[in-house]
């Protein structure tokens, strides 16, 4: 058996979304603009798929990508931690006009689900909101004297990932804090599309320094260089 | 004289001993980075994945992918280190940061703070990493006007806004006073320069202690008023 059939490398960002079904679960990473994977929601978009859940951690900046995807009612829950924002209108629309649900997670919480759901467990213990509303009705335990709430896994069918450069057998690192979720929703997302500024033969990439290794990793595309430096 | 925004949060930073892990919150607290742009004796998290942020120089270009969780751009010191969301977050709920410093609408005489929402209707729910930077960290700090805008109390014996933790608060910084809390409520141990006890009592809508020292101080500049 070939090396070639783990070749992860697709031609483009629109290959590499083509099978993404209405009412699948996307996970798309950054914070804010950072580590953002602009190009694949640009892509998502073209392709039509709708009665998405998305799980971000904001919803959108300006009319671009994951604005883009609300406003044209693609969307139809968002699970986020912080859906607010100065450039935010597309999802402020839709959630005044009821057009979208919302799920409002501890950004903590939110990513040890992602990673609890890549990682095999069924939920975890967590302090984090003990005790307020954003936890009513959830299942909490005392342990040690201290209040700790249930959380369940939440496991994507696809991921979007914006990182630096991967070689061909999807393994990946990041740029700067650009990271954030990236790492955690490849490890959520049955099918984990990751974006590149570079793909790099196999041994492209120093094994010490992978960050998301390639089991993780289904997709890795190239997108047009952005000008920025390493 | 009541201080300034920056004069609250340069209290804070004085008392934050050097070798400390420490992370600031969006609004007033991240102005501390400031104060600690020529002093590199802290190490400052960011939750979306940075210890060793820093303020940029003047004229120094922001990059993108360096940013604080305001999402304003930031630069990073010599040993600085970038990692994913569940370790940042990791870092905060595990105890690891030694200070947490956070603005907040209310904070309760039991230790209680409401920084998140405003509880009004039609407003989109938005925590962020509220909730996560309250429940961890060794020291939670809050940095604050005593007074709303409006001139109502921002310590209070039990908060009406939608909590973000509960008993976790240690102290509070704020332009009229410095208070302790914990399982005695709110105690003073510093008071602003021409700040009354009674003008303190009546910012406050709970109970105030005092420190030892802090009234005899304040009996002198009473009388020195007199």
């Amino acid at each position: 058996m070939s090396r070639r059939t783990l070749d992860k490398v697709s031609a483009s960002v629109d290959e590499a979304v083509a099978d993404v079904p209405d009412g699948a679960t996307v996970l798309v990473s950054g914070f804010g603009t950072s580590g953002q994977p602009i190009e694949l929601i640009e892509a998502l978009v073209r392709q039509g798929a709708r009665g998405l859940t998305v799980v971000c951690n904001n919803s959108g900046t300006g009319d671009s990508g994951l604005g883009k995807l609300i406003r044209l009612g693609r969307v139809e829950k968002l699970i986020a931690s912080y859906a607010r924002g100065p450039q935010n209108q597309a999802f402020e629309e839709a959630y005044a006009q009821r057009r979208i649900a919302y799920e409002c997670v501890p950004q903590g919480t939110l990513a040890e689900r992602l990673r609890a759901a890549g990682a095999g467990l069924g939920g975890f213990l967590t302090p984090t909101g003990f005790g307020t509303e954003l936890t009513e009705g959830k299942e909490t335990r005392i342990i040690d004297g201290r209040g700790f709430v249930l959380e369940a896994p939440l496991p994507g069918d696809f991921a979007l990932v914006g990182a630096h450069r991967a070689d061909v057998l999807g393994n990946v690192t990041y740029r700067k804090a650009g990271r954030n979720f990236g790492p955690l929703m490849c490890m959520a997302g049955a099918t984990a599309i990751v974006q590149v500024d570079e793909v790099v033969a196999a041994g492209g990439i120093d094994p010490e320094c992978v960050v998301t290794p390639g089991i993780f990793v289904s997709r890795v595309v190239t997108i047009e260089p952005t000008g920025k430096e390493g | 004289m009541t201080l300034t925004d920056m004069q609250i949060v340069a209290k804070a930073v004085r008392d934050v001993p050097a070798g400390s892990y420490v992370n600031l919150g969006i609004g007033m607290p991240v102005t501390a980075l400031d104060l600690w742009r020529d002093d590199d004796s802290v190490v400052i998290h960011s939750e979306n994945g940075i210890l060793g942020m820093r303020a940029l120089d003047p004229e120094e270009p922001g990059d993108p992918d360096v940013v604080n969780a305001g999402k304003q751009p930031v630069a990073v010191r010599e040993g600085a280190a970038y990692f994913h969301h569940a370790d940042s977050f990791a870092m905060m709920r595990g105890g690891h940061l030694d200070y947490s410093i956070l603005g907040a609408y209310q904070v309760s005489a039991a230790g209680d703070i409401a920084n998140w929402s405003l509880g009004k209707a039609g407003m989109i729910p938005a925590v962020g990493g509220a909730m996560d930077l309250v429940v961890g960290a060794k020291n939670v700090w809050v940095v604050m006007r005593h007074l709303t805008r409006d001139g109502g109390p921002r310590l209070v014996e039990s908060c009406t806004m939608p909590l973000t933790g509960a008993h976790v608060v240690r102290r509070v910084y704020t332009d009229l006073a410095t208070i302790d809390v914990g399982g005695e409520g709110f105690v003073v141990t510093e008071i602003s320069p021409d700040v009354t006890v009674a003008e303190l009592r009546a910012a406050t809508d709970a109970p105030l202690q005092f420190a030892p020292g802090v009234l005899a101080h304040q009996e002198q500049k009473d009388g020195a008023q007199a």
